[in-house]
């Protein structure tokens, strides 16, 4: 016989070895030894978590009720840790790079580390989560009384059971949960004891069910026997509730506070992962595998209106199976406290980091460096976070008066937290979520949850009157809770599910479509959803006016004086200072602001930092400056550029110039030089015929009068070598005048005939002599006679015959000179107009500067002079307007 | 072995592991499929009262398909460990 108390003892004294695993656990830890606490097991085991007594109890009375139907709640689950690839490797990366402490912390932080979010969230997480602590003081109050019933001893106050339950469990949590602050470091002990009892509870139930298949049925054959013929022996699942059920299941295992704490907040490895996801889904089959026997043996075998609830305990115990039913209260009890523990430091976390801490900042002032200190204003609302939450767990069992069926109760919860699906998943993967979205979406979720729900589930005239059931809140029909928008005859929570997850959803995508997110959280949604790219904070911190002595002093206070210290010295050797104050670097604020997230949450992290730095946030206005800043440095370098550009461009005008000149000093001197032999030729014969002269006394007169004329010809010769470069050096230098009148072509060709053309014959055009040109008259005949005696000095034809022709092409008129001769070769015409060019060894003299004068010449007359290649023989084209307005003066 | 061979073999790996990750990614939905199959069941029952799914069937078929789920997940899983040091460093604490 198990009298009340033996199973007080023994539960004290499962506490105590449980409570001794977690410190040891904690000592091998923190002496890093704790290999062996980091492995995948302990971490598939501590998801276990997600089965509470709800499982271990509710699932069995689930079952007895309506089926196989208890099952989605575990399906849900099994789905999304089989695609932990989608969702769960991203949440865990996201909660490790932005050293996330909860839910709350990972939403508020998505949507611009807005604490209001946040403080929406954490109260949402206690008022969703509140009903589920109240299902393990019943389960665990029902498992005390089936004992005391059984044992016929003192009838048990189930009421003062549950508040002495309840302190009890206030005690271990306290004790377990908030020994050590940063929530990053993580709570070593309480996960080993989380997977401890993880094992307990499967074995317990696993005996049960090996107990009531091969004790009581007789084995596999016998058990298929009872079930078919057991009240629960067809498929008798609505479809609407098989699959509304398993996606809230699936949505409540993602969105859990308690959830989230095991999966992303105590993950030590994101590798654990890939072993949870075939280990837990293993673990929740055999969870689930017994159930239906148990459920069947025992609507068999125990006696009409009993608990089903309780099957797991009662039909051991009515077997007289006492060690059995000792395991399997120790099974449940496991169940109750580990997801209470898990569940309460979840919870007071988000409260002391989201209501508490920043609430306690701006009471004494917003500086953590004046008043008190930080960390033990943290422990101690943790510690009084933890019993309200547990306390208004045991309220709400006392409102409901425990007897409402535990699988219940639990979904009410399952809904609630279920709502922060959208926004959750939103700011995971969609970057245009935005804060006012969020809101938008989980008040709207919040509202119906609570109206269609939460409410309800007090049973009428608790807290809403029997009158809004059916008459509808205001009277309205359309709002009755359970028949929202005239939609009656429903499943009360598949209806509550369907409408406030629809609207939530709906409210949060089209919220977010029309409104405008402010910077951080466009720099957030980045960091959020592409986790995978880039695992940096944006923090975004122009430090300058910050005081590193101000913010170890506050540091201290928050992570512990040893810890902040040695995190500052090692800060401050990453940047090369020695010493404990490092510069305030951007970089090193926001390694500052993440290590004090791990303990105090982002937003107040933030809020804290930004206090001392002496700036609230990352404003439009700082974006705008720095996005100012960038105009106006590529502004610059664009001037930069401008600048050089010009300064090529004119480099290479300098080298251009240069090469002229230089060019230029080369023609001088190979024209000074050309000069200077052309004037020493005739020199040369000057001199030597002058000095026969004066020194021969017996010349004869005739020989006197040849070398004397010899002499004339050479000045002559001079003189016209002479003539010729002045006259190009007043051509080339412009100074020329022109004595323009109207006169007929014909006259000048006969000028030009008349001085040069002797003994060469000339066939002419007699049409063209009419052409009257106004033009300089004596410049242009000085050309046609350069172009006729070159052709009587080079035409090498034996009867030279020059034909001058001339048309009239547009305002031009167009003169050819061409004679019968052999020309001149392909590779001399770019060569005959320049100065004292001669071709080839011409025997004819001249100093080579006629085609040069008259190429100046037609320049100034506004004309031109060129070698017509491809006719007969050499041929010259001058080319002269008509009525020339002359451009040259 | 030349270098040409290895990058070949290397090439081979990176492209059975992607297979590998869209196999992860994919099931789920084959989980959700197979596990959306008892919803026809309960139509069944409307429309005729002999076919009706006995519990012992239905749990045959929902615990056999969890089943081949959870080994499915073990083997890709296994096969996806990061074969070098690949990984990401472990988390100080």
């Amino acid at each position: 016989m198990v009298t009340l108390n033996l199973l007080i003892v023994i539960c004290l004294a499962y506490v105590v070895f449980l409570f001794s695993v977690a410190f040891a656990a904690d000592r091998a830890a923190k002496r890093g030894r704790g290999k062996w606490l980091n492995t995948p097991l302990v971490y598939t085991l501590s998801l276990s978590i997600y089965c509470t007594a709800w499982t271990f109890y509710g699932a069995v009375g689930f079952a007895a009720r309506s089926g196989l139907e208890y099952v989605t709640i575990y399906l849900g689950p099994t789905l999304v840790v089989i695609g932990w690839w989608w969702a769960l490797r991203k949440m865990v990366r996201v909660g490790r790079s932005q050293r996330i402490t909860s839910i709350a912390d990972l939403i508020s932080s998505r949507y611009g580390k807005s604490n209001g979010l946040a403080i929406f969230v954490t109260l949402f997480a206690v008022i969703g989560t509140t009903p589920y602590i109240a299902l393990q003081l019943q389960s665990v109050t029902l498992s005390f009384a089936v004992f005391t019933e059984a044992g016929a001893s003192a009838a048990l106050n189930r009421q003062s059971t549950a508040l002495w339950i309840s302190a009890g469990l206030i005690l271990f949590t306290i004790l377990f949960g908030t020994r050590n602050l940063d929530a990053n470091e993580r709570h070593h002990g309480v996960v080993m004891a989380i997977a401890l009892e993880a094992v307990v509870k499967l074995f317990a139930l696993l005996a049960v069910g090996v107990f009531v298949v091969w004790g009581l049925s007789g084995g596999v054959g016998g058990i298929v026997a009872r079930i078919d013929a057991s009240q629960i022996a067809e498929w008798n699942v609505s479809g609407s509730r098989w699959a509304g059920l398993t996606l809230l299941s699936a949505a409540a295992f993602l969105c859990l506070p308690r959830m989230f704490q095991v999966m992303v907040v105590e993950n030590e490895n994101e590798g654990h992962l890939r072993t949870a996801s075939w280990a837990f889904p293993t673990y929740l089959m055999l969870m689930s595998l017994f159930v239906v026997p148990i459920a069947v043996v025992g609507l068999d075998l125990m006696p009409e209106g009993s608990n089903p609830d309780l099957f797991v305990l009662s039909l051991p115990l009515q077997q007289g199976q006492n060690g059995l039913a000792i395991l399997s209260f120790l099974g449940g009890f496991s169940s109750a406290t580990s997801m209470v523990i898990v569940a309460a430091i979840a919870l007071s976390t988000m409260v002391s980091n989201h209501i508490v801490m920043p609430v306690w900042l701006w009471l004494t002032g917003g500086t953590a460096i004046m008043s008190g200190d930080v960390r033990n204003v943290a422990l101690l609302t943790r510690r009084f976070s933890i019993a309200g939450v547990i306390f208004l767990g045991y309220l709400y069992y006392r409102v409901t008066g425990g007897g409402t069926a535990l699988a219940a109760i639990g979904l009410v919860s399952f809904a609630g937290v279920a709502q922060f699906l959208p926004a959750l998943m939103g700011g995971l993967f969609w970057r245009g979520a935005t804060r006012s979205g969020a809101f938008a979406g989980l008040g709207v979720g919040f509202v119906l949850w609570l109206y269609t729900l939460f409410l309800p589930s007090f049973g009428p005239d608790t807290i809403l009157p029997q009158a809004v059931f059916e008459q509808g809140l205001f009277g309205l029909a359309w709002l009755r809770p359970q028949a929202l928008f005239g939609i009656a005859g429903m499943d009360p929570l598949m209806h509550a599910v369907m409408w406030s997850m629809m609207l939530n959803t709906g409210a949060f995508v089209i919220v977010s479509l029309l409104s405008f997110p402010e910077p951080v959280e466009r720099l957030q949604a980045a960091q959020y959803v592409d986790v995978f790219e880039h695992s940096v904070t944006p923090g975004s911190w122009s430090g300058g006016m910050a005081q590193s002595e101000d913010l170890l002093i506050m540091s201290q206070r928050i992570l512990g004086a040893s810890e902040a210290q040695a995190f500052f010295a090692r800060q401050a050797r990453a940047q090369g200072v020695s010493g404990y104050l490092p510069e305030p670097s951007p970089d090193f604020l926001q390694q500052l602001e993440r290590e004090l997230a791990g303990s105090v949450g982002a937003a107040t992290a933030h809020a804290m930092v930004s206090q001392i730095v002496g700036r609230a946030m990352v404003t439009v206005e700082d974006l705008m400056a720095v996005a100012d800043e960038t105009a106006q440095i590529m502004e610059y370098s664009n001037r930069l550029e401008a600048k050089s550009a010009e300064q090529t461009r004119t480099a290479r005008q300098l080298r251009e110039a240069n090469e002229k000149l230089t060019q230029l000093s080369v023609q001088k001197d190979e024209f000074l030089s050309q000069v200077s032999h052309e004037l020493r030729t005739p020199m040369t014969s000057i001199r030597a015929f002058s000095e026969i002269l004066r020194d021969t006394r017996e010349l004869s007169t005739e020989e006197q009068a040849k070398y004397s004329s010899i002499i004339h010809d050479e000045t002559v010769r001079l003189t016209r070598l002479l003539d010729d470069l002045l006259d190009l050096s007043v051509l080339e230098s412009g100074r020329v005048t022109l004595n323009r009148k109207a006169g007929a072509l014909g006259d000048m060709l006969d000028r030009a005939e008349a001085a040069a053309g002797a003994g060469l014959r000339i066939r002419r055009d007699k049409a063209a002599a009419d052409i009257v040109l106004v033009t300089d008259h004596d410049r242009l005949a000085q050309v046609f006679i350069n172009l006729i005696a070159n052709t009587r000095k080079y035409c090498d034809a034996k009867k030279p015959v020059l034909s001058i022709s001339a048309t009239q092409v547009g305002d031009d008129l167009v003169i050819d000179f061409i004679d019968n001769g052999r020309g001149i070769p392909t590779g001399q015409h770019s060569v005959i107009f320049e100065k004292f060019s001669r071709l080839g060894d011409s025997t004819a003299g001249g100093a080579g500067l006629g085609l040069a004068i008259c190429r100046e010449i037609m320049a100034r007359l506004g004309g031109a002079i060129s070698y017509l290649p491809g006719q007969a023989g050499a041929a010259f084209r001058v080319t002269v307007p008509i009525k020339a307005d002359v451009a040259a003066e | 072995m030349n270098a040409e061979q290895a990058a070949i073999i290397a090439e081979k790996r990176s492209y059975r592991r992607r297979r590998l990750v869209d196999a992860a990614r994919l099931l789920p939905a084959f989980g959700v499929v197979f596990f959306s199959i008892p919803l026809l069941w309960s139509n069944m029952q409307g429309a005729e009262a002999g076919g009706e799914t006995s519990t012992t069937s239905a749990m045959l078929y929902i615990f056999g398909i969890w089943a081949l789920l959870v080994i499915a997940s073990a083997v890709i899983s296994w096969r996806l460990r990061p074969d070098g040091g690949d990984n990401d460093p472990p988390m100080q604490g």
